[in-house]
């Protein structure tokens, strides 16, 4: 591959690239200003068509693009040699993320007209979302790594507001919190990274950045320790352990926000962050190991706890944190398009399942224990076909999507290792089982929730209905983009290949290993035979033996009661971090606070009211006090006078 | 300089003045820091403005410099307005409390 040539620098008016962002944010204003005054359905259509627009203008963009670019738009910060313009990077991955991002974003955006019809904020529901679209839009378009940040935090901003959307309730306050909290051990790693980067290259312009950094030897030191932060930011962004616990919690939110914020897109900021950096992680395998085993680990873990959950979105969580592990297992093993092909189609099918989830919830007025659903095939049969295209497509059945973005991964990771293969694969296994599990205790058997709700059972309307058809069709077929078994050709992994190209340059065996077609039917074979296995068990335990999940508090075995209650992790880390930090908050408070700050400041209050309790004994009221103080004043002025002069 | 000023005024020796206008000064004070009437106050502030006035026109005289009685003529003019001005509250301050005690009006002490 020849030296890549610096990006080009857009001339022409960028009225259009701004007007991306830009769009969601007005919609942010007009939703956020008006908010009482707009009613719902207006305040949703506002809401919905910016988003619109804004997928049109990346529409636009896409096929009209030829070449990647930077669209300056001001001298944001210029002191010293430190100079950081406010730009935009319009190439491959930020087409592709604006893509997802709008288009997505754009179909839970109807389907929360529906959704929150009964709410009573829905105003200011849609003016957060438009500002999370805004904060995304921002995050994948910035040309350097300040205003991705800035996306960052502004995503983690709204995510907190829409966790705690509902926020007369103090536990989904409390998951608010935590989710910003973690949030933040990420973010500082993140700061970290980029203080190192701007260290280290002089520069946090990607294009600067990543041309000096392929200059260096595969291995450095300092870019071992960059990638590594930046992957604690991955970390917590990206829910993977130790910091995933968040994401669970995050489904306190409305469930749009969990099919948009923490499912499809801003969870993915951790991918699309390494996938940008890819030359970084290429320069250092040590990172890349880490990367992988973190994201194997995750993926298996989440899994296994998906197993024992009742709640359907506490389900999908789990589903998502697992299969964010396997896109992070794509990355540390250098499958990088891979990876951005899995956040595309579990965009498509997760989203597709939340919103499903949504419309049961909604028909079950607001149930989400699966242990008290069950047989809402016949009420709900638009969900219920679309659900259960997104579980063949996450459970990897060919030809739906999930198999083919799983199935590069799996090829990836084994030619890397076959352990974290073979991590993948018993992964795959449980995703199945899990969401198969889902479906059947969910949609088929008897209906097992009370009369009332078995009265008022009825399938979503339109509004919610057809973002679900389209995302289940998206989930079938979005395989296809990629689907090199198939076509013979992979169009989204051609597409981005010049993203790629200084990694292929420092590594090229990484990226030129072809595997043979004999060992790519056996590894299609055992991932279609995981999958199918744990469909079949799912079937077999839900179906044909009516098992039902435990009530709470009925007995459970060891290892039941373990993954149950998540591994106690929540509880671990309560014990290790909550309760020392809260310990020492509360001898500071009580000591330091309440003693010291509070002593020093009342005290200096008491000693000005003692001090004035004195002196106001001369203030007595008479006239004749002050007019003889008065006059004893100009005799001592006078006699002063006198003596000086 | 000295023959300018008429006879009439030299036959009493400017110390004179400054005497009397000393004592109507201290009377005004004293009445001013004693007395509890706000009227007889008030007069008293008048001697005490009345004394400036006839120290100003003594040494205005002795030094046959009009402009001194030209600023008695103002401070007149001022004290009359003063006066009208200081009965005024007298007597919103009577009708209020039926009296002129001043110190009765303690309201704004702590």
């Amino acid at each position: 591959m020849a030296e890549q040539a610096p990006l080009a620098v857009f001339t022409g008016s960028p009225l259009l690239y701004i007007l991306i962002p830009l769009l969601p944010f007005l919609g942010f204003l007009i939703n956020g200003l008006l908010n009482r005054r707009l009613s719902g359905t207006v305040a949703g259509l506002i809401g919905s068509a910016t988003v619109l627009g804004s997928f049109l203008i990346s529409v636009y963009l896409f096929t009209t693009f030829q070449y990647p670019y930077v669209v300056h738009l001001f001298d944001w910060i210029s002191v010293g040699s430190l100079s950081i313009p406010f730009a935009y990077q319009i190439d491959q991955l930020s087409l592709i993320m604006l893509l997802l991002v709008t288009g997505v974003g754009f179909l839970i955006h109807v389907y929360s007209i529906g959704y929150m019809h009964h709410d009573e904020n829905v105003g200011k529901f849609f003016a957060f979302l438009n500002l999370f679209v805004f904060s995304m839009l921002v995050l994948v378009m910035g040309a350097n790594f300040v205003i991705l940040f800035i996306g960052w935090e502004g995503v983690g901003l709204c995510s907190y507001l829409l966790i705690g959307f509902w926020n007369q309730n103090t536990n989904y306050n409390n998951a608010a919190k935590k989710a910003f909290i973690i949030n933040r051990i990420g973010d500082l790693g993140f700061l970290l990274g980029i203080f190192l980067i701007y260290f280290t290259f002089d520069s946090v312009q990607y294009g600067e950045v990543f041309q000096k950094a392929s200059q260096m030897q595969i291995g450095a030191g300092v870019v071992t320790a960059i990638t590594l932060l930046l992957f604690v930011g991955a970390m917590g962004k990206s829910a993977q352990l130790p910091l995933y616990t968040w994401l669970p919690d995050a489904m306190a939110g409305p469930t749009p926000v969990s099919a948009l914020i923490h499912a499809a897109t801003m969870v993915t900021a951790g991918i699309y962050m390494v996938l940008r950096s890819n030359v970084l992680y290429t320069l250092s395998p040590d990172t890349l190991e880490v990367v992988a085993w973190i994201g194997a680990i995750t993926a298996l873990f989440a899994a296994t706890i998906g197993i024992a959950q009742n709640d359907i979105k506490k389900v999908l969580a789990y589903s998502t944190v697992s299969q964010l592990g396997y896109m992070f297992l794509a990355l540390g093993v250098m499958g990088y398009s891979s990876s951005l092909f899995h956040v595309l189609t579990h965009a498509f099918f997760k989203a597709l399942m939340f919103l499903g989830a949504g419309s049961v919830i909604h028909a079950m007025s607001n149930e989400q224990d699966i242990r008290r659903m069950g047989g809402l095939r016949k009420a709900l049969p638009i969900t219920f076909l679309t659900f259960l295209i997104g579980c063949l497509a996450i459970s990897g059945i060919p030809p739906f999507s999930g198999f083919f973005s799983k199935d590069e991964i799996l090829a990836h990771a084994y030619e890397h290792n076959k352990v974290l293969w073979g991590i993948g694969l018993l992964t795959a296994f449980l995703t199945a089982f899990y969401m198969f599990r889902l479906l059947f205790l969910t949609f088929f058997g008897e209906f097992r929730g009370t009369e009332e709700q078995k009265h008022h059972l009825h399938e979503s309307p339109a509004s919610m209905t057809l973002p679900l058809i389209i995302l289940a069709i998206l989930a079938a077929v979005g395989g296809f983009m990629n689907a090199t078994l198939f076509l013979g050709k992979g169009y989204l992994a051609d597409f981005l290949a010049p993203l790629f190209n200084y990694s292929r340059q420092l590594s090229p065996e990484a990226f030129g290993a072809e595997i043979d077609h004999a060992t790519e039917y056996m590894l299609i074979g055992f991932s279609v035979a995981a999958g199918v296995l744990g469909i079949v068990l799912a079937y077999v335990l839900y179906v044909a033996r009516r098992s039902r999940p435990a009530e709470e508090n009925q007995p459970r075995g060891f290892f039941e009661n373990l993954v149950y209650n998540k591994y106690y992790v929540d509880e671990l880390y309560n014990a290790l971090f909550v309760r020392p930090s809260m310990f020492l908050s509360r001898g500071l408070h009580d000591g330091v606070e309440k003693r010291v700050v509070d002593g020093s400041v009342n005290g200096l209050g008491r000693l000005v009211m003692g001090s004035s309790q004195l002196l106001r004994n001369l203030q007595t009221g008479r006239v004749e006090t002050y007019l003889l103080l008065m006059v004893i004043g100009i005799v001592v002025v006078l006699a002063l006078n006198f003596i000086h002069f | 300089m000295e023959q300018t000023i008429p006879e009439v005024i030299r036959t009493i020796p400017l110390q004179h003045y400054i005497f009397f206008a000393s004592a109507l000064f201290a009377i005004g004070v004293l009445g001013v820091l004693t007395r509890r009437n706000a009227i007889i106050i008030f007069m008293c502030v008048e001697l005490m403005l009345n004394a400036v006035n006839v120290l100003l026109a003594a040494f205005s005289a002795y030094r046959a410099d009009p402009n001194g009685q030209v600023f008695v003529f103002f401070i007149m003019a001022v004290a009359a307005a003063e006066v009208a001005v200081g009965l005024g509250i007298i007597v919103m301050i009577y009708r209020n409390i039926q009296n002129t005690d001043v110190n009765l009006l303690d309201r704004l002490k702590w």
